[in-house]
């Protein structure tokens, strides 16, 4: 998906990992992809530049679905839909 | 006289059934887990080793943690102070460091200023203390074992380690019989 197609997805659940380093953001989206319904998409709000590599790796394993990324102002988000 | 190649359907029919056995052994022998053996006693190293550990949790992976030898010093509680020591565990127990906040560096330790700047630029960059680690480590369900061996022969006590809802007192077998049905060994 394209930066301004993942903006105009309905986003069920932010997670603001941006107060941390590996394997932080990872870590919190472990602890929050248990609280959304399959199918609803998460995005991940981190500064951890590593964060845009590890969150498609956890979703190839788990089976959730990888959207991509979008570069905010000092940070990014890192979209997936939960399988 | 040449040797006939032809298989009989039987022979066939044994082998797979052989094949079968075996694949069947291989999948339930190794499963989506990580055994790592902790030997290290390194602030660096032991970092490491519970950033891979939580990651790898994280990702639903199981995780067997093995600490043994120099590792042991990190999972000792500087607040307790076991008793009945004698005078060669009281020297080890005074000349090893004391928790997770007087480990060393493997490099660049320079007299434990080294230690000192990474605790700070680990605050500073938002990277979770060791004390943290541990702590969502237990959540996470991450299983530590502690060599009885090297925990005698350091002179070191049960009651002198943290306090950690997954821990437990094993030999190397165990580490062997964990890491064999691991999908993951690493050694720190």
């Amino acid at each position: 998906m394209t930066a301004e197609e993942l903006k105009s997805v309905d986003v069920a659940k932010s997670v603001d990992a941006r107060g941390t380093a590996c394997p932080g953001p990872l870590l919190e989206a472990k602890k929050a992809i248990g609280t959304i319904k399959a199918g609803d998409v998460m995005e991940i709000l981190s500064s951890d530049e590593g964060t845009k590599q590890d969150i498609p790796k956890w979703c190839g394993k788990q089976g959730h679905e990888y959207l991509g990324w979008a570069e905010e102002n000092g940070y990014f988000k890192v979209y997936m839909k939960k399988k | 006289m040449e040797k006939s190649n032809v298989v009989t359907l039987e022979q066939l029919q044994t082998q797979i059934e052989e094949l079968n056995a075996k694949i069947a052994k291989l999948e339930s022998s190794r499963q989506d887990q990580l055994s790592i053996a902790v030997v290290s006693g390194d602030l660096d190293k032991i970092l490491a080793a519970m950033v891979i550990s939580i990651a790898a949790a994280a990702m639903d992976t199981q995780v067997k943690l093995f600490f043994s030898f120099w590792s042991l010093s990190a999972l000792r509680d500087p607040k307790k102070s076991p008793k009945g020591k004698d005078v060669i565990s009281k020297m080890f127990g005074w000349m090893l460091p004391n928790g997770t906040k007087k480990l060393k560096l493997s490099n660049m330790n320079m007299a434990g200023m080294g230690p000192v700047m990474i605790s700070y630029l680990m605050k500073k960059q938002n990277v979770m203390s060791l004390e943290t680690m541990f702590k969502e480590a237990g959540e996470l369900g991450i299983e530590i074992v502690i060599c009885e061996m090297s925990m005698g022969l350091m002179g070191f006590k049960k009651e002198e380690f943290i306090d950690y809802p997954h821990l437990s007192y094993a030999g190397a077998a165990t580490f062997v019989a964990d890491a064999s049905e691991s999908s993951i060994q690493l050694f720190i």
